[in-house]
């Protein structure tokens, strides 16, 4: 198996494989890359499947890890300030990056995940647009045409429907009609899902609409871990990447490496490894089935989290062993029940692990109302704690 | 004096026609490059600008192989009207002809490191900026050998090493990817300008004016070219556009109004609006030009108007009788000649329809390439990872 890694990631020839005892550490040849050993399902050189053991190593790192882990300790910050140093350090790296949106120079973005870029890279690198999403996103996407790689910033999702037309049929679908010819190498990103008493047109979930694109992979990030990593994976894809954060996890605080990673776009994170039932969750759910899952151990229930991260394409791979191992699964997300990702993933668990299920697929969701903006109503449109402990509760009878 | 020269011309005309016959090939080779000046047929009228003078420099090999490329451009698309009608192209085709003088015009001003991006209207377009015939009709026929592979069909025609961006079917939409071209281009600080080409009707979009607001902010180097044909679809420009000025409509973004059916007016705005754009940000042009055919093929084109109309505007302004009368005038080819260039240009057409019929159909397995990038293991899977086998008969 490290023959055959080794045999394979031929540039990286100082490559260790990560000891699962601690967090991976490597010495940096050319691209360092963190993950799990079962990273993508075609070996990239000869196009074959690899089998592979399921190690479980992309976790989130908790506080308590990271100090005894690193040869550095690595840094705290906040999960706004963790997507502004990926971004920082993908513009460092390549002159072609540039980040586009509303507010995003001068002010130094409404979430701050942009400030003090446009003072270090000037105003065209990092370019404030007026209130025009159709058109800026056009612009980005006739730009990443020519080989620019531009980061376009969405104040709010909700506002980037008014470029659904731009992103549905130039980000996505450009490079197949041209045969090829053009690569559409884009970041769409920005704050979606349900806020605190925001109103129904912001707190939009738009992973739900975006995801019959044929052409994007659309990922979601939770932690500050996980946003630095995957804001540089989706700048160096070639591939249009829509980045979702959410409105409520900016002030995560969290100690990321001081070293640099990069996270597969297609990968899942396990949260917490169990027995008993699995739990697919993103984004900020992931807190509130983190927090079911404190009451469910102390009643006796072992669940399984993963953060699926990869919104399209499902890492099927990840799940389909959970699901082999526990046989029972819950879906907990922000979506509306109607036509979200987590319809699409309960259909598509069901599809490929049937045989493993004991008991239905249960998947909670927001309800399919607009969001309402007195305070109890909105808790209620929202997934709780206590639901999924009660969901769980009855798929483990 | 003109007598004198008309006399001396026939004269040499007889001797040279005795003496040796001259295919037009060899005519387009050995022809002039020595200035010629020509006035254009109307004057430039200009919004914010001082309108360029109406005497354009051209040569007489400028002019042979505007009618060449004219006589070709016609002829693919009278050919592509054939061939939809005998159902080998399917679906949308969108026909340029009578509206040529643009895209010859436009390629005799610029270079291939310039962009152009335009609507669905882009065969001719396609050809100007380096697209061989075989591309074209294979593309429009679905084939493996067409340029986009067959997967994209009449409305989406590209040529990356040609600077030619598409080929795109949702009206308006291409016009702010135009401005993100002219933008790189600002960015890379290569001296290079992006024609951005619409029409009468994507003219009343908004992103249109959101776009020219953000290359006039910043002062991107992109030409805006309205192609105003008169009628949007089957909607007559009064009846669409409270203004029908659109050369004005930019405001604060000067304009051109060009006559779209003499190529030499043409090329001399583009060459102004190059020369403009570099140095100070957007300009607009109005080509006033006209489509023989319908809207699409399933538009017959005549509900909306006159057939005296079209033929009036066929007698009166057809770009390419403008050039050849421009050539016989000026003695730089006789009429058998230009004649003999229109039967090769034919016989060129049919070959390439013959080649292209040739050509396969693409294989099954090209249904899921050019998803996504290759290199990250996503090659066209659902979202659950599983490939969809599509059963084809």
């Amino acid at each position: 198996m490290a023959a055959m890694l080794q045999s394979v990631r031929v540039a990286s020839a100082s490559f260790h494989l990560p000891d699962p005892s601690k967090l991976p550490v490597f010495s940096v040849c050319t691209l360092p890359v963190i993950r799990s050993e079962r990273s993508s399902s075609l070996d990239p050189i000869h196009g074959t499947r690899r089998t592979r053991k399921v190690i479980t190593k992309a976790v989130a790192a908790p506080a308590e890890n990271s100090a005894t882990a690193a040869s550095k300790p690595g840094h705290e910050l906040l999960l706004f300030e963790a997507l502004r140093e990926g971004l920082e350090e993908e513009m460092d790296r390549d002159p072609r990056v540039c980040v586009v949106g509303e507010d995003v120079g001068h002010y130094g973005g409404s979430y701050k995940v942009t400030k003090g870029l446009a003072q270090k890279f000037g105003d065209l690198r990092v370019l404030d647009t007026p209130i025009a999403e159709n058109s800026f996103t056009g612009m980005a996407i006739g730009a990443a045409m020519t080989g620019l790689r531009p980061v376009v910033e969405g104040m709010n999702m909700g506002f980037l429907l008014l470029a659904f037309n731009q992103i549905s049929d130039n980000c996505g679908m450009l490079h197949y009609t041209s045969g090829g010819q053009f690569t559409i190498p884009t970041v769409i990103r920005g704050p979606g899902g349900v806020g605190r008493q925001l109103g129904a047109e912001h707190s939009q979930r738009l992973e739900s609409y975006f995801q019959s694109i044929p052409g994007i992979q659309m990922v979601a990030c939770s932690t500050p871990y996980n946003a630095k990593g995957l804001m540089k994976a989706a700048i160096r894809s070639e591939n249009p990447v829509v980045l979702f954060e959410h409105v409520l996890l900016y002030n995560l605080k969290e100690r990321i490496p001081d070293e640099e990673y990069v996270l597969s776009l297609e990968e899942a994170e396990m949260v917490r490894p169990g027995e008993h039932v699995t739990i697919l969750t993103y984004s900020r759910m992931r807190y509130h089935v983190m927090q079911a899952a404190k009451t469910l151990v102390n009643k006796g229930y072992d669940p399984e989290v993963i953060d699926i991260r990869s919104l399209k394409p499902f890492d099927l791979y990840t799940i389909g062993n959970s699901v082999k191992k526990t046989h029972r699964v819950l879906i907990v997300e922000e979506c509306m029940r109607t036509g979200g990702i987590g319809a699409s993933l309960t259909a598509a668990i069901n599809e490929n692990f049937h045989d493993y299920l004991d008991a239905p697929i249960v998947c909670l969701s927001s309800q399919d109302v607009p969001t309402p903006y007195a305070g109890t109503l909105e808790e209620w449109t929202v997934v709780q704690p206590a639901q999924i402990v009660a969901a769980v509760e009855q798929l483990c009878q | 004096m003109a007598q004198l020269t008309q006399r001396a011309a026939t004269f040499q005309r007889t001797l040279s026609a005795a003496a040796f016959s001259v295919s037009s090939t060899r005519c387009l080779n050995t022809a002039s490059t020595s200035p010629i000046t020509v006035e254009t047929s109307l004057p430039f009228t200009g919004h914010k600008i001082d309108p360029p003078s109406r005497s354009v420099e051209t040569t007489p090999q400028e002019l042979l192989s505007f009618f060449r490329d004219m006589a070709l451009m016609r002829r693919m698309e009278i050919a592509a009207d054939s061939l939809y009608k005998a159902k080998l192209i399917r679906g949308f085709c969108h026909l340029y002809d009578g509206q040529e003088a643009v895209a010859v015009g436009m390629e005799a001003a610029i270079t291939k490191k310039d962009c152009i991006i335009t609507a669905y209207r882009d065969h001719c377009i396609f050809l100007g900026r380096g697209g061989t015939l075989l591309e074209a009709f294979a593309e429009l026929m679905g084939r493996k050998d067409g340029c986009s592979k067959g997967k994209g069909g009449s409305m989406h025609f590209y040529k990356k090493e040609g600077g030619f961006y598409g080929g795109h079917g949702i009206v308006g939409a291409q016009v702010p990817l135009g401005c993100g071209l002219a933008f790189a281009q600002k960015y890379s600080k290569d001296e290079n300008v992006t024609f951005a080409m619409y029409g009468d009707g994507a003219a009343n979009q908004g992103q249109l004016f959101e776009a020219l607001n953000m290359a006039a902010l910043w002062d991107l180097p992109a030409i805006l070219v309205c192609e105003n044909n008169h009628y949007g679809m089957g909607t007559a420009e009064w009846r669409a556009a409270k203004s029908p000025a659109y050369y004005k409509r930019g405001d604060y973004v000067p304009g051109l109004k060009v006559d779209g059916m003499d190529a030499l007016a043409v090329k001399q705005a583009c060459k102004f609006a190059k020369e403009y754009a570099l140095k100070n940000g957007p300009i607009i042009l109005e080509m006033d030009t006209y489509r023989y055919h319908g809207h699409s093929m399933s538009d017959p084109g005549s509900t909306y108007r006159t057939r005296d109309e079209i033929s009036g505007i066929r007698q009166e302004r057809d770009p390419i009788e403008r050039i050849r009368k421009l050539i016989l005038s000026h003695d730089l080819a006789t009429e058998k000649e230009l004649k003999d260039t229109e039967k090769e240009v034919r016989k060129e057409v049919d070959e390439a329809i013959a080649q292209a019929k040739e050509s396969p159909l693409p294989d099954p397995s090209e249904l899921f390439t050019n998803v996504y990038v290759k290199g990250l293991g996503v090659e066209a899977f659902g979202a659950d990872r599983k490939e969809l086998r599509a059963v084809l008969p």
